[in-house]
């Protein structure tokens, strides 16, 4: 294809369009006026305080700790899923209903599943006395939606391996236990892996699960930062975008590496 | 049913042996969703038909109340407000999808026409905003458009707006946003099928002087059908449910379907009737999905 003039500067302006905000904070967040948009003199001072205000590392610690269990369990409910529809003779009605099941946190808007979540952990609370609005129960909406994307990754590369292997295993005498150790998990791996970086990074980014089914005291930091911008802005929250912003971007590619080497 | 011998992936077993072994793999993960997605959605189907009590406590009685309601039936008379910002929600997110599409071809030709190396970093660059938290996002753009910087002052300058004054809330911010908020989700699935295309095809249709208008229509767009289907449904989807964007770029007139759900589990307390808005949101989702699947190809993240 040959170089088209048109296409170059659209393209950069739309990759600059997705930058200029991010661009747009980090600049302000080395900036040390308090009010107002003016440039004032370079400054870390945001930065230091920032990592002195105990709300924003408790909403940072919860932020990684919703992460980490909602992923973690996620990951194993997910893969179970996956396994267990894949690889047995299940009738097409059987099937197709699982199909669905998978699909349907796919397609539901967000805001109903937090909806509906809020509804149920109300009725349950009533009846048990716990599903407290907190940590827990935005645990629970978390896993809710990673099941399915989890299961979904690994089943296609489930299907990518197909079932030869599996076959030589037990031609060679290997007992079930045995080929879902040595032969099916080893296969799987990259599958599950992505699939947890996939869960990992949906619950970080997500705010509307978090923001209907957290409590008084438990604070994500994109909660944080909303309530923020709703009560007026310090620049400390410039700070905190930025360094979530280079925190993610570490991330993506050290995900990327790891998944090139595979 | 007979239990059978069976040769199941080289295994001599019954087919009852592999349904319960089958049911053990499956069990915990249906039953999470059946208790926390199935179950939870229909009890909102059912509490869409209940009634609000005076302290916005939910009174299981059956009434088709919530629905007159969204559709603007009241004591007072007939009012469309609901119906108006239902129909907002359905323009803003068809624009945004329309926009969106019409900055991703020229995007998408445009890395696909890199060289091999230099398309993964591209890739890259075009995920990263993607992948930093929503809200961020559009907070910074509450930032960029303040009176101070050089765009409010280029549009008062154009006497755009009074001199001043931000270019937030309103209409104008409310799109920026959501395109810059959306666009991966187009751009990634399409730029997928832009990278398989067939260039023979346009190559061929050039040598038979096709207009350019032809050459979109009867050999890019063809095939690029597939990865543009699922990229509008995972832009128009989001897009109409969405209510961070509005709700931070918007301003108390610019309301859209989940601004006003928000309200009724927060403020308004008025469960059932957020309920009902809910089915309704649920219903153009459907739609729209039903609208594009008919034309292209089954819808698949994975």
């Amino acid at each position: 294809m040959k170089r088209h003039p048109v296409l170059a500067s659209v393209a950069i302006f739309t990759i600059g369009m997705l930058y200029l905000p991010l661009i747009g904070v980090a600049i302000f967040s080395v900036n040390s006026a308090r009010y107002g948009w003016v440039w004032k003199e370079f400054t870390f001072k945001w930065y230091i305080s920032l990592f002195s205000n105990e709300y924003i590392l408790e909403a940072a610690k919860n932020t990684f700790v919703l992460a980490i269990v909602s992923t973690a369990v996620s990951t194993v409910l997910g893969t179970l899923l996956a396994i267990g529809i894949t690889q047995f003779p299940w009738k097409k009605r059987t099937e197709s209903a699982l199909d669905l099941l998978l699909h349907f946190p796919v397609v539901i808007p967000d805001i109903v599943m937090a909806g509906s979540l809020v509804v149920v952990f109300a009725i349950l609370r009533a009846y048990s006395g716990i599903f407290e609005p907190g940590m827990a129960t935005m645990i629970i909406g978390h896993i809710t939606f990673q099941i399915a994307f989890v299961a979904l990754i690994v089943r296609s590369r489930l299907v990518a391996i197909g079932t030869d292997l599996l076959e030589a295993g037990r031609d060679l005498y290997a007992n079930n236990w045995y080929i879902m150790r040595k032969v099916m998990l080893p296969l799987l791996l990259p599958g599950i892996v992505a699939g947890s970086m996939l869960a990992f990074t949906l619950s970080l980014d997500d705010f509307v699960i978090s923001f209907f089914t957290s409590g008084p005291t438990s604070q994500t930091l994109p909660i944080y930062i909303y309530s923020a911008v709703r009560r007026g802005v310090t620049p400390q929250i410039h700070a905190l975008s930025t360094v979530i912003v280079l925190v993610t971007v570490v991330l993506v590619v050290l995900a990327e590496r790891f998944s090139r080497k595979k | 049913m007979k239990n059978e011998r069976i040769l199941w992936h080289g295994e001599m077993t019954t087919a009852n042996a592999l349904r319960r072994r089958g049911s053990s793999f499956l069990s915990s993960g249906t039953f999470w969703l059946l208790a926390f997605l199935i179950l939870p959605s229909l009890i909102f189907i059912a509490l869409s038909f209940a009634e609000r009590g005076v302290y916005g406590e939910v009174i299981w009685r059956f009434t088709l109340e919530n629905y007159k309601r969204l559709l603007g039936f009241s004591t007072f008379g007939w009012t469309p407000d609901y119906l108006l910002i239902l129909g907002r929600s359905v323009v803003v997110a068809g624009v945004t999808t329309l926009i969106a599409v019409l900055l991703s071809y020229p995007l998408t030709f445009y890395i696909a026409s890199r060289p091999k190396r230099t398309r993964f970093i591209w890739l890259t660059i075009l995920i990263v905003p993607f992948w930093t938290n929503m809200v961020i996002r559009t907070y910074a753009w509450i930032l960029l458009m303040s009176p101070e910087l050089p765009f409010a002052k280029l549009a008062a300058f154009l006497k755009l707006i009074p001199d001043g004054t931000s270019l937030y809330p309103g209409a104008f911010a409310v799109y920026v946003g959501m395109i810059t908020t959306y666009l991966p989700f187009l751009a990634l699935p399409l730029y997928a099928s832009v990278e398989r295309m067939d260039w023979t095809l346009v190559e061929a249709a050039q040598d038979l002087y096709a207009s350019k208008f032809k050459i979109f229509t009867q050999a890019i767009l063809p095939q690029t059908a597939p990865g543009l289907t699922v990229g509008i449904i995972l832009t128009l989807v989001p897009a109409m449910a969405t209510f961070v964007v509005p709700d931070l770029l918007g301003g108390a007139k610019y309301m859209l379907v989940g601004n006003l759900i928000q309200q009724q589990f927060s403020t308004s307390r008025d469960w059932p009737f957020g309920a009902a808005i809910s089915m309704a949101l649920m219903l153009l989702t459907l739609l729209s999905m039903r609208l594009y699947r008919r034309k292209g190809t089954k819808v698949d993240i994975a």
